[in-house]
C-alpha cells in the first residue's frame, strides 16, 4: 500500500490498545487463534457509523484509553464502554460519528461503564493483512500493529474513506439499540458438547449460581469463581476445538469462559457455550463483576441473534466491503 | 494423555462413531471416537477434507483435531439444524480409509545439551543412556494428529511408551523456537518462542511456521514426521540457511 504521512500519532498507549477486526478465521486448523474484537457488536456499529465495512480494522481500547494526536482531519466513532473520551478537553458522545479537526488530541478519562471501547476511523486502520485479518493476537505476536499493543510514539495510517468525510459526521445509533451494560449480566447458555461429562447437579448448579470474574481474566478467557462444577470421574477428555463463549471446566471445577484470544484447541471439557447474542455483555465484564447463566435453546439463540442484526441493519445498513482496504 | 488413550480403535463402537453435537450456536462438532488413535484421526481428517470439498459458502472454519472436526459457520447464513443435516448426509470415511496419505517430512534435530536441556532427565526416566533415548525417539515416524496450542504447533505421536515422561510441573516461560519436546505419548515442535511445559530434548533449525509468506505452515494434519539427528556443524549450516522471522 502507498504510505501516506501518518494519520495518527500515539501520545500514550493506554492500558491495552490493539488493532482488531472481526477475527482471523480459516486458519484454526493450523493452530492460529481467531482473536478479533471482543465485543463485535460495538466494533460493527463503530465501523458502520463511519461507513466502513464491518470487517475494517479499528482500535479496541481497554479500561484506560490511549491519547492520540490526529495529524489529518478525520471522522471517528467511539462505541462500547464509556471510557470518558474527550477531544481537546471537551467530552465526546459515544455511538455517533464525529468530525475531528486536524491537530486534535483525543484522550480518555476514567471508565464509567464497561471495559472495552471501540474507536473506528473512516477508512479503517491501515495495517498489513496477516492470514486474511488485521486483528492483533498479542501472545503469538501476530497481526495488528507489529503484533503488539500500541505504545507511545507509534504512528498509524488509515485507508482512504469511500466518501468525502464531510458527509459522514452526525450519524448515530438509535437510542433503543444502544446496549445497556451492567456488572451483573445474565448470559444465556446452550449445553456444551461435553455436557454428559458432568453430573446433573452440576448442570443445575451452573444454571442457578452466581460466578465472579476473577482478576485472572484477559482477552484469552475469564476465570470464574463460584460453586464447583463436578466432573464424572470415569470420563476422560481428549483435546478438541474451542470456540468463543465456551465454558470449559478444569479439574478444580471452576469454569473458564473462553474469549477472543483463546487457543484453537483445549484439553478441558466444555459444559456449556454462551450464545453469540450475549457475548457483547461478556466482553464488557471486569474482574469483580458477576455473571449468572440461563439455559436457552439453539433456536432461541439464533432467533435473538438475527433479530438484533436485523434491527441494526435497518438503523445502520452495512457497507459494501469491496469499497476500501484491499 | 495416559498411555491407555493410545489403544488402537478397539471395538466397533469407537471405529464407527459419528456423533454430531452443537458447539454453541455458530459451530458444530462431529466426533469420530474418544481415543487418540491413528485410524480415528485419519477418518477425522478425511471427513474434514470432504467438508472443505463441498465449497459451501458461509463456512468460516473446518478444524480437524485428534478425533473430531469442528465446522464454524456464519449464523446469519446457516441454520444449525440445516447444516447438521447436510453434514449427516455426507459419506462417512470408513475404517479402512486409514493410513496417512499426507506428506512425509524429515526434520533434522540437534539433540541434548543447551538445545535439549531435558534430554538427560528424559533418558533417566526411561532408564536409558541419552544416546539410546535419542535412538528411541527417532525409531519411527510420527503422525501429525493436529495443530494447536500456538500457530503451527504439531501434536505428534504416539512415541514409544518408555519415553512417555509427563510434562514439567512448572512450565518454562520461554521455550526457544524450533525446540523439540515431549509429554506423555506425544512429541512436538515449538514453532515460535512461547511459554511451554513439555520436556525439551532437542532443537531443529528447520522453520515450521512463518508469519509471512504464501505458505506459512510446513505441516498439516495427517502428515508424517521423521526426526533425524544432526551434529552442531550441520545445525549451524542449516540455521544459516533459514531464519525464524520474529518481528
Amino acid at each position: 500500500m502507498n504510505r501516506e504521512p501518518p494519520h495518527i500519532i500515539v501520545v500514550k498507549g493506554g492500558w491495552l490498545t490493539t488493532v482488531q477486526d472481526l477475527g482471523r478465521y480459516g486458519y484454526q486448523q493450523y493452530g492460529v487463534p481467531v482473536a478479533g474484537a471482543m465485543d463485535s457488536f460495538s466494533a460493527i456499529v463503530a465501523n458502520r457509523l463511519v461507513e466502513n465495512p464491518d470487517q475494517a480494522a479499528l482500535l479496541e481500547l481497554t479500561l484506560k484509553g490511549p491519547e492520540l494526536q490526529f495529524e489529518q482531519e478525520s471522522v471517528i466513532a467511539i462505541t462500547g464502554a464509556d471510557l470518558s473520551p474527550t477531544i481537546n478537553g471537551s467530552s465526546l458522545p459515544l455511538w455517533q460519528s464525529i468530525l475531528v479537526p486536524h491537530g486534535s488530541r483525543l484522550s480518555f478519562g476514567s471508565p464509567r461503564v464497561g471495559v472495552r471501547s471501540y474507536l473506528a476511523i473512516a477508512g479503517g486502520i491501515d495495517v498489513p493483512l496477516v492470514l486474511g485479518s488485521r486483528s492483533t493476537h498479542c501472545a503469538s505476536e501476530m497481526g495488528g500493529f507489529r503484533g503488539r499493543p500500541l505504545k507511545q510514539a507509534d504512528s498509524l495510517c488509515t485507508g482512504k474513506p469511500v466518501q468525502s468525510i464531510k458527509r459522514l459526521p452526525g450519524k448515530r445509533l438509535p437510542d433503543h439499540l444502544v446496549p445497556r451494560y451492567n456488572r451483573t449480566p445474565i448470559l444465556r447458555i446452550i449445553p456444551g458438547p461435553q455436557q454428559h461429562f458432568f453430573s446433573d447437579t452440576s448442570l443445575a448448579t451452573l444454571a442457578r449460581a452466581t460466578y465472579t470474574v476473577s482478576p485472572q481474566s484477559d482477552r484469552m478467557g475469564y476465570r470464574l469463581i463460584g460453586p464447583t462444577i463436578v466432573r464424572k470421574e470415569s470420563m476422560r477428555f481428549i483435546s478438541d476445538c474451542t470456540t468463543m463463549g465456551a465454558l470449559q471446566v478444569p479439574p478444580d471445577g471452576q469454569p473458564i469462559l473462553l474469549m477472543a484470544d483463546r487457543q484453537t484447541t483445549g484439553g478441558y471439557p466444555k459444559i456449556a457455550v454462551v450464545i453469540s447474542a450475549d457475548l457483547f455483555l461478556a466482553a464488557q465484564l471486569a474482574p469483580g463483576d458477576t455473571v449468572t447463566f440461563a439455559p436457552c435453546t439453539i433456536a432461541q439463540a439464533q432467533t435473538v441473534l438475527r433479530k438484533h442484526r436485523a434491527q441494526l441493519d435497518t438503523a445502520l445498513p452495512p457497507q459494501e466491503s469491496s469499497l476500501l482496504l484491499r | 494423555m495416559s498411555p491407555s488413550n493410545q489403544a488402537r480403535g478397539r471395538g466397533r463402537t469407537s471405529k464407527g462413531m459419528f456423533r454430531i453435537v452443537p458447539l454453541g450456536d455458530s459451530a458444530i462438532t462431529i466426533e469420530f471416537g474418544n481415543e487418540i488413535d491413528p485410524l480415528i484421526n485419519a477418518r477425522t481428517i478425511s471427513f474434514a477434507k470432504m467438508v472443505v470439498d463441498q465449497g459451501w459458502s458461509g463456512i468460516l472454519g473446518i478444524v480437524p483435531t485428534y478425533r473430531s472436526v469442528t465446522v464454524f459457520f456464519d449464523p446469519f447464513q446457516w441454520n444449525l439444524s440445516v447444516l447438521a443435516k447436510k453434514l449427516r448426509g455426507l459419506p462417512r470415511p470408513g475404517p479402512k480409509e486409514s493410513e496417512s496419505n499426507g506428506t512425509v517430512h524429515e526434520i533434522p534435530v540437534l539433540y541434548g545439551s543447551e538445545w535439549g536441556p531435558d534430554l538427560e532427565e528424559v533418558a533417566a526416566f526411561a532408564g536409558l543412556r541419552p544416546a539410546d533415548a535419542i535412538e528411541l525417539h527417532i525409531s519411527m515416524p510420527y503422525r501429525v494428529y493436529m495443530l494447536g496450542f500456538s500457530p503451527g504447533f504439531p501434536y505428534l505421536g504416539p512415541i514409544p511408551e518408555r519415553l512417555a515422561m509427563p510434562r514439567r510441573s512448572t512450565p518454562r516461560t520461554k521455550v526457544p523456537a524450533g525446540s523439540v519436546g515431549l509429554a506423555d505419548r506425544q512429541t512436538g515442535i515449538y514453532p515460535s518462542a512461547t511459554p511451554g511445559g513439555w520436556q525439551l530434548i532437542g532443537r531443529t533449525p528447520i522453520v515450521i511456521y512463518r508469519k509471512t509468506g504464501a505458505t506459512p505452515f510446513l505441516l498439516k494434519p495427517g502428515d508424517l514426521v521423521r526426526f533425524k539427528p544432526i551434529d552442531r556443524k550441520e545445525f549451524d549450516r542449516l540455521s544459516s540457511e533459514t531464519q525464524h522471522d520474529d518481528y
